[in-house]
């Protein structure tokens, strides 16, 4: 009666390659982090200059007497991430609540094999059509000398985000059971109604989540932006200001730099704040989301 | 009857149903199919004010299927139709232009509790707040009384603030009960609400029915024969999308019967 069989060690080897899955996901995170860390260290704990970092426009690494200013950088990244989320997020939500709650048959397999495909173009097709396109369109509608900056590379990176965006939202909307639509419209609940009371509070983490990772995106794009954007170093007053992002620079920077000099770790140091971000955003989110789940 | 379910009735003073009156729901060749396939096939009777009618039935027989045709469901329901009519106080359920106040005017109670992903307060007072209620006095009234006449409020008016889902799955029904009551219906559709019950807490729901029938119209569709003789005072009987027949319940369960099936369902020879 008691004997270990074939299912007793599946179960054994599935629990294993499982664990092993769910930990290596956590030792690369970790790996990552001690990398760019170990590589900005020198820089970090030597000439860096926190208040300069912080406060100063000047990113001038490759001057004789350099300075390294990151402050229009930080800028750059955020005024375009939040141009593109301005974008993005209503129309990415919208277009999720169709799919998920209108559109139905062939519609709406057609709408997300679409929304899917548009997810898949690289980013540097994005960047393409930034400069190719947006450029000039920006330049005649709004009658200026220069289309690439936040006003670009916010739109194309707002495209770029809005598809993933969408299907993540889609899916969360779609995980609401179909009870709970029934059980409240059997109340008399108009369409509208089961959708904001019901459908979107239940879905919210996901719906959260979607937007995170579309914040993310902007945050981490770095061909797209680098293309669009002028890539020049400058605090935007206007949407049609060039700005330049974190991403950018290090991607534009870094094969011309000494391996170990004092470039090269303050192009990992700005590695160190991105990671740094997207980590405080993401922990944030998760207090929010138990915070709302606790009530 | 002018229009609507949602004109107020004069209460009569003894409990029990209005024969005399017109129904509240006149039923004609009603025949329902999913994707062509029949799931009730040319049924035609009444039901009456303040009455409880009990639906009785094997698997399969198309009560549900019934009971999602009168407040309209089958719009949700893909490959659902409807032929035939169904009037409600005298008025066809397809003629309504506003299809979301007839069925804010009827409470459902489905077998299986469907809490909304809403606290225990916010579930009761879902329905008050869709009507326009937003004084919290009067919310606070609604939830408590609804919650006391489910025979809940006291297992729960500790935590109203927590999430329905939490309650066992006997308190949810009694949730949903409440919450079918929160909408003040003119008509109750039960289907096999007792399914998730222990017997005791059914007991009392039962009784809670028998009070509300000086109030509304209850049509309870049951797989209890016993729960349609204490409650129903007539008892349809389906059978695979048949009406087999329509009877005081009292008669059906003392044999006078029309066809021999329903006593041999009755004493338990189907199903
Ligand atoms: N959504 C649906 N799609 C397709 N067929 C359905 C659907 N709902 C019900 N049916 C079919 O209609 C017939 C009647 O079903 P219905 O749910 O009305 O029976 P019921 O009398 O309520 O049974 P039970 O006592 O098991 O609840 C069944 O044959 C069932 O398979
Ligand atoms: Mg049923």
């Amino acid at each position: 009666m008691d004997r270990r069989d074939a299912a007793w060690y599946i179960d054994k080897v599935a629990q294993w390659v499982v664990f092993v899955g769910g930990i290596s996901a956590i030792v690369f995170i970790v790996g990552i982090f001690v990398f760019i860390t170990k590589e900005g260290l020198d820089f970090v704990l030597g000439p860096l200059n926190l208040g300069e970092f912080f406060t100063s426009i000047a990113w001038r690494p490759t001057s004789n007497n350099p300075t390294y200013g990151a402050l229009a950088l930080i800028v750059g990244t955020a005024s375009v991430t939040g141009f593109a989320m301005l974008l993005s997020v209503p129309l990415s939500l919208g277009a999720a609540l169709f799919i998920a709650e209108f559109a139905t048959g062939k519609t709406r397999e057609v709408l997300k094999v679409l929304v899917e495909m548009l997810a898949a173009i690289p980013s540097v097709v994005w960047g393409f059509v930034g400069m190719s396109i947006m450029h000039p369109l920006i330049m005649r509608i709004f009658d200026v000398p220069l289309g690439l900056g936040v006003l670009n590379a916010g739109l194309i990176l707002g495209l770029m985000a809005a598809p993933i965006m969408t299907t993540i939202a889609e899916d969360a909307l779609k995980a609401v059971p179909d009870t709970y639509r029934e059980a409240a419209e059997a109340l008399g609940a108009t369409r509208w109604e089961v959708i904001f009371k019901v459908v979107i509070p239940a879905s919210r983490n996901g719906l959260l989540a979607a937007v995170l990772l579309g914040v993310g995106r902007g945050f981490g794009e770095t061909m797209a932006v680098l293309m669009a954007s002028g890539h020049a170093i400058n605090i935007p007053t206007s949407p049609f200001d060039s700005v330049r992002a974190l991403t950018a620079t290090i991607a534009s920077e870094l094969g011309d730099t000494v391996r170990g000099g004092d470039h090269w770790g303050s192009l990992f140091t700005l590695g160190i704040l991105l990671f740094v971000v997207t980590f405080v955003i993401n922990l944030t989110a998760d207090i929010v989301v138990r915070g709302i789940r606790k009530k | 009857m002018v229009d609507g379910v949602g004109l107020a009735q004069p209460r009569p003073s003894s409990f029990g149903p209005l024969y005399d009156g017109p129904p509240i729901i006149e039923v004609r060749d009603l025949g329902i199919s999913y994707g062509g396939k029949p799931a009730l096939r040319d049924a035609s009777f009444d039901i009456y004010r303040h009455e409880i009618f009990g639906i009785i039935g094997p698997a399969n027989s198309g009560k549900t299927s019934f009971l999602r045709a009168l407040n309209r469901m089958d719009d949700f329901t893909t490959g659902m139709e409807v032929r035939g009519s169904i009037h409600i106080n005298g008025k066809d359920v397809n003629d309504w232009r506003n299809l979301y106040a007839l069925r804010s005017r009827i409470g459902v109670v489905l077998p299986l509790p469907v809490g909304l992903p809403l606290s225990v307060y916010d579930n009761v007072a879902f329905s008050p707040r869709l009507r326009g209620i937003r004084k919290k006095a009067q919310l606070d009234e609604v939830v408590e009384r609804c919650l006391t006449r489910a025979a809940l409020w006291d297992e729960v008016k500790d935590r109203l603030g927590s999430l329905g889902s939490l309650l066992s799955g006997g308190q949810q029904q009694r949730l949903t009960i409440a919450r079918a009551l929160s909408q003040e219906p003119e008509l109750l559709l039960l289907d096999e609400f007792s399914i998730a019950v222990d017997p005791v807490t059914t007991m009392r729901i039962e009784d809670v029915l028998k009070d509300l029938r000086s109030e509304l119209t209850i049509v309870l569709v049951t797989n209890l024969v016993q729960q349609a003789r204490r409650l129903a005072d007539r008892t349809a009987f389906f059978l695979t999308g048949e009406l087999v027949e329509i009877g005081a319940t009292e008669d059906l369960f003392e044999g006078n019967v029309k066809d021999e099936r329903t006593t041999g369902y009755i004493e338990g020879r189907y199903g």
